[in-house]
């Protein structure tokens, strides 16, 4: 009787079970299966080709001792910080400031949107064009008369990241703002005029109710926007090529280089488990605040 | 009646490749890209098309060899590789060879006697492994070479220079007219510009104890100073605006008069040829930048990677006996303004500049190993890493330079 009402828990909703498994497999043996591979022969002397001979620390040692390395990690460290920070403020006023029932709206959110259909790799080279002296930004100025204007922001080291971070934003900003258009547009109308019957002024009413309510939206957005700041790479080949010198070197170039064109697999797969290391750091705890069971019954009240 | 003649359509087609079995198209891959590099690359495809049957298919990968390098490489691991591909002569293949995956060519070679005519020898050697050979050289390229333009120094009012010093004392009136005195680009470029530099300025002694020995004193030593000393002029020459440029623009703006010169191995010439111009009016070249008459022996070979299909290996055969054919050699070597790897061969018929590099390389005193040939490509990648940074950051010291320049050497094997 008992078997028949409440049947074996494994065999319980079997389709979805069987729908699953290609993506359970997937993660175990892609994702899981090849981590665990890089992080075991990031231990190792492997050349173009893997081999486990092991040399315990060796490749992190050398990895912390090379400069460039340092390098990369300081512009990872600008990049994602001032990109994040940025796009959020910005996309978020930008959305705000469409969602004010403007005439044209469409149009403008093409516009904003549009330079997010561009690959990294066209953003990259339009902006160098943009910005090299030679025939961008100085040379029209100068043109205008301004003979002594100097604009070097990728020709001298240190501020070619910024110059990484302006076109970044220039093209992510755009999908920010569309994510948090849509987030503002789920907001129900009762509460803007709740709010107006209490005499809140707009600007409270975005900062003390509306963005709070927006939570999913931007925990959505940090996500996407972390991730491609993690994985920054086709832009900064495009745009300097990690140059001048090393100035403007990022830890994924670093891995690629070294895995593919420098032949010394240990040491680009040491990079990418220090990469790997720093953004778990940040994940873990983040995750575990954000997914804690207790919270999410009683989140809602809050 | 549609499907009947599609079938129809596809026996015969079927029937059509079953006929021609003892033909193969051979997909040959390469980066050789640029104007003059591409009109040497279809010399060499119109010889191998003229032998009749098997037919080169053209795998030009755009970019330069660290864009295609890897193309090349993860294609041979991949299991899925090409007839024959281009790579430079030295290390590049080195663990591609001793993973068995190329094919060997010992039985070819020993049968035409290459030992007998390739020369310098040195460029077999680079080719061998455990006495078994495993690709072809088709060229000598060198780095040494600086491409001047006379018409630009003119316009100064400069006297043209005979050598490196006379350049850099040439600079300043360069500057003021608004020409960049050296024209230069990408990390590969400036890298090279230090082992002109390491080779030329240094001697070849100081580059052998070096390079070759890898011995540390030396390069700690104050010859090695004063190499860094003038590696620090040469980043004083440059326009800010070389962030990101190719070598062919370089080399154009030599040729417009925009920069009054480039260090730059021979592969440059083949664009001054494309453009028509006359070596030794047009333009100029210094072998050795003036000072030591030295060149290195790098250059390109060709690797066979290992196929399954008996024809394929069999046409992989027949263009590597193509390859180093006195023919070849001559109409593809004229195409690509570099030197040819026989020395039994007539090239009169070549410039003014390629007959002083023929010249030197007729002393085998004034051959010098290559980088490639002596760095491991990860050893090479942190030179190269240096070389850029100190290029680009004036703030670092030659002190500070020479220190990590002394690391590098005694980690490299």
């Amino acid at each position: 009787m008992a078997v028949s009402r409440r049947p074996f828990a494994p065999l319980r909703n079997l389709n979805a079970k069987v729908a699953a498994i290609p993506m359970i497999v997937t993660v175990l043996v892609v994702f899981i299966g090849c981590t665990v591979w890089t992080v075991v022969y990031s231990f190792t002397s492997s050349r173009s080709l893997p081999t486990l001979d092991f040399v315990g620390m060796d490749q992190y040692v050398r990895l912390f001792r090379t400069s460039r390395w340092i390098v990369s990690l300081q512009n990872l460290a600008i990049f994602g910080v001032l990109s994040l920070s940025i796009s959020l403020v910005l996309g978020f006023v930008l959305a705000a400031l469409m969602d004010q029932k403007i005439r044209f709206e469409n149009t403008f959110r093409t516009i904003f949107l549009y330079p997010h259909a561009l690959s990294f790799i066209v953003t990259g080279l339009v902006w160098q064009w943009i910005l090299t002296p030679a025939y961008g930004v100085q040379k029209v100025v100068r043109d205008l008369g301004f003979e002594t204007f100097n604009f070097p922001i990728l020709t001298d080291g240190r501020f070619t990241i910024y110059a990484i971070v302006i076109a970044g934003l220039w093209q992510g900003t755009g999908l920010v703002m569309a994510l948090m258009l849509a987030g503002l547009r789920g907001i129900d109308d009762e509460i803007w005029k709740a709010a107006r019957v209490d005499g809140i002024p707009a600007w409270r009413t975005y900062l003390f109710i509306v963005i709070p309510m927006m939570r999913p939206v931007f925990i959505t957005t940090l996500v996407i926007i972390s991730a491609a700041i993690v994985k920054v790479y086709d832009l900064v080949v495009a745009l300097s090529n990690g140059g001048p010198g090393i100035s403007s070197e990022v830890p994924a170039k670093y891995v690629y280089d070294f895995m593919f064109s420098r032949g010394n697999l240990g040491q680009g797969l040491a990079a990418s488990t220090i990469m790997l290391t720093t953004v778990l750091i940040i994940l873990v705890p983040w995750a575990a605040l954000e997914f804690r069971p207790e919270k999410r019954r009683g989140g809602g009240s809050k | 009646m549609r499907y009947r003649s599609i079938l129809a359509a596809l026996a015969t087609s079927t029937f059509f490749f079953a006929g021609h079995a003892g033909a193969t198209d051979l997909e040959v891959t390469h980066w050789w890209t640029s104007g003059g590099e591409a009109a040497a690359a279809k010399v060499l495809a119109e010889s191998y098309d003229k032998l009749g049957g098997d037919k080169w298919v053209d795998g030009a990968i755009a970019g330069s060899g660290t864009t295609a390098r890897p193309i090349i490489v993860s294609r041979i691991l991949g299991g899925n590789p090409m007839g024959a591909t281009q790579l430079n002569t030295g290390r590049d293949a080195e663990d591609l060879v001793k993973a068995g995956l190329m094919t060997d060519l010992t039985e070819l070679a020993t049968k035409e006697g290459w030992a007998s005519f390739i020369r310098p020898s040195k460029l077999l050697d680079a080719c061998t492994l455990e006495g078994k050979i495993y690709c072809v050289p088709v060229n000598i390229h060198s780095w040494q070479w600086m491409w001047i333009n006379p018409n630009a120094f003119k316009e100064a009012g400069a006297s043209v220079p005979a050598n490196w010093n006379e350049f850099v004392a040439a600079a300043p009136k360069l500057k003021e007219k608004g020409i960049i005195p050296l024209a230069t680009g990408d990390a590969w470029q400036v890298d090279g510009i230090f082992r002109v530099i390491f080779a030329t300025l240094g001697g070849k002694d100081l580059y052998l104890k070096v390079m070759d020995k890898k011995d540390k004193d030396a390069a700690a030593g104050p010859e090695m100073t004063a190499v860094w000393q003038a590696f620090a002029n040469a980043r004083e020459l440059a326009d800010p605006g070389y962030v990101g440029r190719q070598w062919n623009e370089a080399t154009s703006l030599v040729l417009t008069g925009k920069a009054g010169g480039q260090i730059m191995g021979d592969w440059a010439q083949g664009e001054f040829g494309v453009a028509g111009k006359v070596a030794g009016t047009d333009y100029d070249c210094l072998p050795g930048l003036g000072v030591h008459p030295v060149l290195d022996t790098g250059g390109d070979a060709f690797y066979f990677p290992k196929n399954k299909d008996p024809e394929v290996t069999r046409a992989q055969l027949k263009l590597a006996s193509m390859l180093v054919s006195k023919e070849t050699q001559v109409a593809f070597n004229l195409a690509k303004g570099s030197l040819p790897i026989r020395g039994d061969i007539d090239m009169e018929s070549a410039n003014a500049c390629m007959q002083k590099g023929i010249k030197i390389l007729a002393d085998g005193n004034n051959v010098l190993p290559s980088v490639e040939q002596a760095f491991s490509s990860d050893a090479q990648g942190q030179l190269e890493d240096l070389n850029t940074e100190f290029f680009a950051n004036k703030n670092m010291t030659v002190e500070d330079a020479q220190a990590r320049f002394v690391e590098i050497i005694s980690e490299a094997q």
